[in-house]
């Protein structure tokens, strides 16, 4: 229903997770069946005398099951996408048909020095890490590496973002600064290191964003990072009030038309984002239709599946991990039945005053062995589980980037719709103006300046209006396109 | 051995030889009888036999569970040195207390314990015990409110009277540490038993754990087929299919975990249960051992003492000897007695010791056996479960 290639992912993934089940029920059977399979005391003679329990017999009832399929049939059986346990170590090559890139791969994190810095203390330079980005393009034979910080990969994030308004563009691995204090560094960087690579496989497979400059460029061009970073909000705030004297009064009114391309929030023109609340507070509130709405009802209709299967999605999910963890107790209790018995065992050996006290030993000693055994499958099956469960969070990941296309889509038409009153609210101050000047006998030559001027508003606010929206038709093609292919 | 005749019973032991004298007993039928604080539960005595001892062919009788704890108790009296059977416990808590789950194992443990009482030479040719079988229920209730009353034989008196005379004897001489018996095979006999309890507990308390576990499993497999359900209504075409497969396999599962977990409980947690009350049996006898050997150490003292202070009197005061000689040959019968009662109690505790080590092989194997047949059946299914959806959810995956 998504993008082809995600869900399918996510039905081979939970494949592998069900294979490595079974895998691990496998040997868990074949444990305890060799177990059940060496004695019966149900067949048993009745004990004359302690010591002679040999071999006993297996009822036909009970060897029905006990015979567990070999390793080899369920590893035959295997998919040949994904060799069981892959290393998270090794490049992924972007599974994708017509993915962009051919080869992607983040590795060997080194620390560098801050160029501008001072320390206070001499000796110790902050420092951040670097990693080393390859890659090579589809058809290409040239192998590209450059270095690159994950400052310069939260830039990427946020070109891309700007650029593919109405895409449902992957998000970037978070920065979390909390996990990165309260982690150890090695497994930190470990974690991040592997996350900036999927995230450049999912760009590269991205149909808009693979082939797009700003990824070539990222991943192509040497040296220091190319592409603008984007400011803070702080110093925006600042830009912003500084034109906010002109703009009210009056100087700057119209927002050029490539300014209305990009949504009003984070930008500097306060005057916009005071304007398009306004409008939305109108919207709202007083319950005017702005003229132009959001009427696709297949839109709407497949909006409303999408958050459904996100809801879905999230329950699956949440289940998955409860599953796990009732894995996890079972693995541990097992374990920790085994460890009891092999005590009783080894007490039982050393203290055996009857034959039949050595037998006992014995039987619990088996048991213990194949609890033991069975809880560390257990514990396996989990590692194995936890992988694919990442698969599940990764979709829910896309889920947010579908919902920043919703809003870039929402934001696009909010522009349109303050355009648009702000002409109507421009047009009625010419008519009333008119008015009144063609009462004046003579002309008012102020007036008809004012007038003049504000047809000039007009026509510059109608660019503008029109510009923006293009940019709303045109997001909503990308994300009708993208979403329901 | 397996009788034949077991109708709703599931005690694995009750004895049945083929051919002639049998005696087979079964518990069965729990029922809720009066209500409130004074409801308890009634279970039905089916006796079958042929042995001429008993009233006729069949017999049946409703007993309470205070009517066992009689026979256990009575038992317990009067042959010392005997491991009486285990009892279940009385009643946890007020509110498990008529949990479907505990009045079916506690049926089951009553069951056993009746069992092998038939089952033990001595014991099931006691008085006590035909009684329990047989008496009508009037009968059987005046028998335990005699019994469990205050109210208790004089001999027992007489008993309490010397211990507390001796302990006080003692301490006043200074001797304040109880006299034990420590020869080294029953010193280690001792720590064998106790350390077992130890091992024993700490196994039925992960086995306990492991049926938790198994049923929380139980639930998260139905929770998450649930949800996969669900997930593939929203996505529609040969995705809801396998989605909807995979889910009912998921319930289907959690199913036969519940099954399984139920399996545990009966059948391999309290067996272990079972195993550590009857450790707990062995060492209320052995607390009847040592009041028996302090009994027969201290008159033997007594006695050795007297005699000493006899042969003196014989030659200082001829009058008060003969006297004195009587109280001695009462005195020596007694002590002669008690060395009798306590040299039985050892002589019986070995033939039970060897009894009971073999019987506890059998049954704690019989419970291993189960766990691992329960077991082995589980993974198999889970695996054969997961196995069968593969195929079609790589089938969607290429496609």
């Amino acid at each position: 229903m998504m993008s082809s290639t995600a869900l399918p992912e996510l039905a081979a993934g939970d494949g592998d997770g069900y294979m490595t089940l079974s895998l691990a029920a496998a040997t868990t059977a074949s444990e305890y069946a060799s177990v059940a399979s060496t004695f019966d005391p149900l067949l048993s003679a009745s004990p004359a005398s302690p010591p002679t329990h040999a071999a006993f017999s297996l009822s036909p009832a009970s060897s029905s099951f006990v015979d567990p399929p070999s390793y080899a049939d369920v590893a035959a059986s295997s998919s040949p996408h994904y060799a069981s346990g892959s290393s998270s170590a090794s490049p992924r090559s972007t599974r994708a048909a017509g993915s962009e890139y051919a080869f992607i791969a983040v590795s060997d994190p080194a620390p560098e020095a801050e160029p501008a810095a001072t320390s206070l203390v001499p000796g110790s330079t902050p420092t951040y890490i670097s990693y080393l980005v390859t890659s090579v393009r589809r058809g290409e034979q040239r192998r590209h590496a450059v270095r690159r910080r994950f400052r310069d990969f939260v830039t990427l994030a946020d070109r891309l973002a700007e650029a593919f308004r109405g895409h449902f563009v992957p998000p970037r691995p978070d920065k979390n600064t909390v996990e990165s204090q309260v982690m150890q560094r090695d497994e930190f960087v470990a974690q991040r290191r592997a996350a900036l690579e999927r995230y450049l496989c999912r760009l590269s497979e991205h149909p808009a964003i693979g082939p797009s400059d700003e990824l070539r460029i990222f991943l192509q061009a040497e040296g220091k990072m190319p592409l603008p970073s984007s400011t803070d909000v702080a110093s925006r705030m600042l830009d912003g009030a500084a034109r906010l004297p002109r703009q009210l009064l009056g100087e700057e009114t119209v927002s050029a038309p490539h300014d209305v391309v990009q949504p009003a929030k984070g930008g500097r023109d306060l005057l916009r984002i005071f304007k398009e609340l306004k409008q939305s507070l109108v919207s709202d509130w007083a319950g005017v239709k702005p003229p132009v709405v959001e009427e696709d009802m297949e839109f709407l209709e497949k909006k409303q599946k999408l958050q459904d299967w996100e809801q879905q999605l999230t329950s699956a999910s949440q289940q998955a991990e409860a599953l796990v963890k009732a894995q996890q107790d079972m693995g541990e209790t097992m374990g920790t039945l085994g460890l009891a018995l092999i005590k009783l065992t080894k007490f039982e050996t050393e203290e055996a005053m009857y034959g039949s006290q050595r037998i006992r030993a014995a039987d619990s000693k088996r048991i213990a062995t194949a609890a033991v055994k069975a809880s560390r499958a257990c514990r396996d099956l989990n590692t194995q589980t936890v992988k694919y469960l990442d698969t599940l969070h990764e979709h829910l990941g896309i889920m947010l980037s579908v919902h920043t296309a919703f809003n870039d889509r929402a934001s696009a038409l909010l522009t349109v719709q303050t355009l648009m009153s702000d002409l109507a609210s421009l047009q009625s101050r010419i008519e009333k103006l008119e008015a009144a000047a063609s009462k004046i006998f003579g002309g008012d030559r102020s007036r008809l300046r004012k007038v003049e001027e504000l047809r000039e508003t007009i026509r510059a606010t109608e660019d503008a209006k029109c510009s923006a929206l293009r940019e709303y038709e045109r997001i909503k093609v990308t994300t009708m396109l993208h979403a329901f292919c | 051995m397996i009788s034949a005749e077991r109708s709703q019973s599931q005690s694995p032991r009750s004895p049945a030889a083929a051919g002639a004298p049998f005696l087979t007993i079964s518990v069965t039928d729990p029922v809720k009888m009066g209500t409130g604080v004074q409801s308890y539960i009634s279970y039905r005595v089916i006796t079958k036999t042929n042995l001429p001892e008993f009233e006729g062919q069949e017999k049946i009788v409703i007993r309470r569970y205070s009517d066992f704890e009689w026979l256990h108790d009575r038992l317990a009296e009067k042959y010392k040195g005997i491991f009486i059977p285990p009892l279940p416990e009385k009643n946890a808590v007020e509110k498990f207390r008529f949990s479907k789950e505990f009045i079916e194992m506690r049926c089951q443990a009553l069951d056993l314990f009746v069992n092998r009482i038939a089952s033990h030479p001595e014991l099931k040719q006691t008085e006590d015990f035909r009684i329990f079988l047989q008496a009508d229920e009037e009968k059987m209730d005046r028998a335990r409110s005699y019994e469990t009353g205050i109210f208790k034989k004089p001999s027992d008196f007489l008993q309490m009277f010397k211990d507390v005379q001796s302990k006080v004897s003692d301490v006043v001489l200074g001797k304040e540490k109880p006299v034990e018996e420590s020869t080294p095979e029953y010193e280690k006999l001792k720590n064998y038993i106790f350390e077992l309890e130890n091992h024993l507990a700490e196994a039925q308390k992960q086995a306990f754990r492991l049926v938790k576990r198994h049923r929380e499993l139980g639930q998260s497999l139905a929770d998450f087929g649930k949800a996969i359900k669900l997930l593939g209504a929203c996505e529609g075409d040969s995705l809801e299919k396998v989605f909807s497969e995979v889910g009912s396999k998921s319930e289907m599962l959690s199913v036969k975990l519940q099954r399984e977990a139920d399996n545990l409980l009966f059948h391999f947690e309290e067996p272990l249960k079972d195993y550590v009350r009857s450790v707990q049996s062995i060492k209320a006898t052995m607390v009847d051992r040592a009041n028996a050997f302090r009994q027969h150490f201290d008159l033997d003292q007594e006695r050795k003492y007297k005699e000493l202070n006899l042969e003196k009197l014989k030659f200082m005061n001829p009058e008060k000897f003969s006297e004195t000689e009587v109280e001695f040959r009462e005195l020596k019968a007694d002590s002669e007695e008690a060395t009798k009662r306590f040299e039985h109690i050892v002589a019986v505790m070995e033939e039970e010791l060897a009894r009971f080590q073999e019987q506890k092989t059998a049954d704690i194997g019989l419970a291993f056996h189960e766990f691992a047949k329960g077991q082995a059946k589980l993974a198999k299914d889970i695996a054969d479960a997961w196995r069968s959806v593969l195929p079609k959810l790589e089938a969607c995956s290429t496609s």
